[in-house]
């Protein structure tokens, strides 16, 4: 187990630098001149010119890059162009928000998600299979700036039960956290459900078929042991590789659920800076967001590891 | 029993108090603001900020006249070379520094020399600072400057502790420090600024906040429905599409008030090769552009009325509108005997614009009046900060831009429209038009003024190197219970005397 740690993780470090350098040639390719867009309605020259100077726009490409990487290996992932803060600064202060946003959603997609994924397996061609599948069709297909407004709408407008949006830190008053998540979480989670639940169904029909699963059956085993134990486990495997990637998708930020119920997390923080040009910032997120979707793989794998005997002499 | 009803009231009474000691006020803005160092920003949203945060040598009217806020009185000597100004005695910055004249002298001296400052050219005038006394303060300029006293209204006046400044440097907006009724607490980017009551103000009896939240929130539905569902007590900039909902809302005030900025056509006419077509070649097709929009239809159909139709850089309610020059009427048949004097039955010509639905929707509207006049029109829609690029670099036709607006009428024309302005993206260039913004500029009679940009609005009418649309409305949806609060044409928000109703 260790050694396999020790070989995905060294193959992770060019996956990374590969990554960084990608995106940073890429966001020099958009059109639009940063320095433009922090200057002001004024444009004064002279402050063009030097905040030019200053960022090391003037420099070759290949020159900012190494700048930029010189001090990302020391720690410093530079300031943002717009509020001059540091980026690692505002890196701390947005993950959190977006670690517990990806857990609360997906929480609620998997508690909704798997099981709907069984029963549907397990009723299959019943009504019951067929409404699980009605609901998940919709919650992959209503759009989520959609779902968010018509909750905002319904839940704090109409009925006063929640507050419409905004963030209060879990550390701060947990009840009130967990009050303004709550909502953004449901619309995410849904709709992350709706692909767990497909996922789950079909790994499910393909193992309930299974010759171990009719020995099972044949041995006498109640049927609650048979799905949950035998069936279900064995399923498991490509499920777990679904709610990884979805868990790195959800760690990217979700940027139109953050803009509706304004939690300040990593989507909302990364739409701002490409819309400002501040490179600093988005290549500090992608390089961040790239690490956490790595290291969100490689545990993957390891949990095959542990739920897969023979996944783990390879 | 009795103890849970005793620690029921107990409760409500608890309640009762902290609404009634710790009022904190709840403002959702449009967007987040940038750094909030009024010598490096640049953002709208940052001066709403400003106005609770720092102070200002002087400030303005609704009517936009100049009123005294750290200065109490000023005068200009005879051949308006030099600005002397009375300072307000007893004002202490947050960190408990004095507000005096050396305080105001350092103020000028960093707008002018910090390399990132933005405010360079609002004070450009200012050659020296001279300190009279502890109270007086005297602006030696380069040359006569009318416009000097109307940037000091804005973050070009706002006074920054000096101490705090000189500590923090470029970093000042990480933690500012002014003299403001407000001082700042907190800030969480794209979240939250909290500022908290400042006890020494000098004007502290007119405030009636413990503390003021602005919470940006960009989704104007969803900041309507905050508003609505009690989590915010007022907003800036209700969609005009919501006008008539918030007014149907019985919980709810509407304020408005015309902004002092427009929203026009700007054309490329000599910058670069672009420049080189019908468009940017012939005033007289540019008249044609103008006369075929029908600026009263086009602010119903888009902006549901609530906006100002124009055809000035300044709108028609401003005491420097041309009122010789009234809002255009449409006149297809004027426009199409336009085309054929210039020669041609029909143009084809490309406009830029910004891809919002909002700005998208209005030029579609303009593109569909304008074909029926033979002008048929491209619409490009570009991401803003690409639309700016270009703008400037001379890679565009035409590109529908807009401008915030200025207190002084200056700041509105003579950096567009002079041939060395600093943003004349179209390089419209005449020096009889120079002359006559130069003077306005320089004069400190107001008549003298309105005359030189009526006789400049004589040949611009004529020119039309930007075609002017509308003027954008400011929309604030308040709570019922605020009391006192008064719109004013920046857009900003002015608490002094803004309250909870008791």
């Amino acid at each position: 187990m260790f050694g396999f740690l020790a070989r995905r993780i060294l193959i992770a470090i060019p996956t990374i630098l590969l990554i960084s350098i990608f995106v940073f040639t890429l966001q020099k390719l958009l059109p639009g001149d940063p320095v433009l867009a922090m200057a002001g309605e004024e444009r004064d020259p002279e402050v063009l010119e030097f905040l030019r100077a200053k960022y090391r726009l003037n420099d070759p490409i290949h020159m900012q890059y190494f700048y930029w990487i010189g001090g990302a290996l020391q720690g410093d992932l530079g300031i943002s162009l717009r509020t001059q803060q540091p980026v690692l600064a505002l890196i701390g202060e947005k993950l959190p928000v977006t670690i517990q946003l990806a857990v609360m959603a997906l929480s609620i997609a998997l508690v909704i998600g798997v099981p709907a994924g069984v029963i549907s397996a397990y009723r299959k061609g019943t009504w019951v299979d067929w409404l699980a599948n009605v609901v998940a069709l919709s919650g992959l297909s209503i759009p989520n700036f959609w779902l968010g407004i018509m909750l905002i709408l319904l839940v704090s407008v109409k009925w006063g039960l929640l507050p419409a949006s905004g963030y209060v830190p879990l550390s701060e008053d947990p009840l009130q956290s967990l009050q303004t998540m709550i909502m953004p979480a449901f619309v995410l989670g849904t709709g992350l459900a709706a692909t767990l639940m497909r996922h789950t169904r079909s790994a499910m029909l393909g193992v309930l078929k299974s010759d171990y699963v009719r020995t099972a059956r044949a041995k006498g085993l109640g049927e609650r042991v048979v799905v949950v134990k035998h069936a279900l486990r064995n399923a498991l495997v490509p499920i777990v590789t679904v709610t990884t990637l979805l868990f790195g998708e959800l760690l990217a930020g979700a940027v139109l659920t953050e803009q509706i119920f304004t939690i300040p997390g990593f989507g909302k923080l990364v739409v701002d800076a490409v819309f400002n040009r501040d490179y600093a910032v988005v290549q500090g997120i992608v390089l961040c967001t790239a690490v956490a979707f790595i290291a969100m793989n490689i545990l993957a794998d390891a949990a095959y590891r542990i739920l897969n005997p023979r996944m783990r002499d390879d | 029993m009795a103890r849970s009803k005793t620690a029921a009231l107990a409760l409500a009474f608890g309640l009762a108090a902290t609404s009634a000691f710790s009022a904190d006020l709840r403002i959702g803005l449009q967007d987040d603001a940038d750094i909030l160092d009024p010598d490096q920003s640049r953002t709208f949203v940052g001066r709403i900020v400003y106005a609770s945060l720092c102070d200002k040598l002087v400030d303005i009217t609704p009517d936009l006249e100049i009123i005294p806020q750290l200065a109490t009185g000023w005068e200009w000597s005879a051949d308006g070379m030099a600005l002397t100004m009375t300072l307000r005695e007893g004002v202490t910055f947050h960190d408990g520094e004095p507000f005096n004249a050396a305080a105001v002298a350092a103020n000028i001296e960093r707008s002018q020399t910090l390399p990132e400052s933005r405010r360079k050219s609002e004070v450009k005038s200012i050659a020296s600072t001279e300190v009279v006394d502890d109270y007086t303060i005297k602006l030696n300029l380069k040359a006569p400057d009318a416009t000097l006293l109307a940037q000091l209204a804005d973050r070009a006046g706002m006074m920054l502790s000096p101490k705090a400044a000189a500590e923090m440097g470029v970093d000042f907006g990480l933690n500012p420090v002014c003299s403001g009724p407000f001082k700042f607490k907190e800030r969480v980017q794209q979240d939250r600024i909290v500022l908290e009551r400042y006890d020494g103000y000098w004007n502290a009896d007119e405030i009636h906040f413990d503390s003021v939240t602005f919470l940006p929130i960009p989704d104007t539905t969803v900041r309507l429905a905050n508003l609505r569902a009690g989590d915010l007590d007022m907003l800036e900039r209700l969609a005009a599409t919501d006008l008539a909902s918030a007014k149907a809302d019985d919980g709810l005030t509407v304020e408005q008030a015309v902004s002092l900025g427009y929203q026009g056509i700007t054309i490329n006419i000599n910058n670069g090769e672009r420049a080189q077509n019908p468009l940017g070649q012939n005033a007289a097709i540019r008249k044609a552009l103008s006369l075929s929009i029908d600026r009263n239809v086009l602010n119903q159909v888009v902006f549901e009325g609530a906006f100002a139709p124009g055809n000035q850089p300044f709108p028609p309610t401003s005491p420097w509108y041309d009122k010789r020059f009234p809002v255009p009427e449409r006149d297809v048949e004027a426009a199409k005997a336009l085309l054929k004097e210039a020669g041609v039955d029909s143009v084809e010509i490309e406009v830029q614009v910004a891809n919002n639905p909002v700005q998208m929707q209005m030029m579609q509207v303009v593109q569909a009046m304008a074909a029926e006049a033979g002008i048929n029109i491209k619409l490009v829609a570009k991401e803003f900060a690409t639309l700016l690029k270009d703008q400037s670099a001379g890679e565009y036709t035409a590109s529908q831009v807009g401008w915030s607006g200025r207190v002084d009428p200056d700041g509105n024309i003579h950096q567009f429209q002079t041939c060395n302005g600093g943003i004349n993206d179209s390089k419209f260039c005449m020096p009889e038009v120079d002359a006559l913004l130069d003077k306005a500029r320089i004069s400190t009679d107001t008549a003298e003024r309105k005359a030189a940009y009526d006789a400049a609005r004589e040949i611009l009418n004529e020119q039309q190197p930007i075609i002017y649309l509308y003027h954008v409305t400011w929309i604030w949806a308040l709570n019922n219970k605020i009391e006192g609060f008064v719109p004013y044409p920046d857009g900003m928000i002015r608490l002094e005397g803004v309250s909870f109703a008791e």
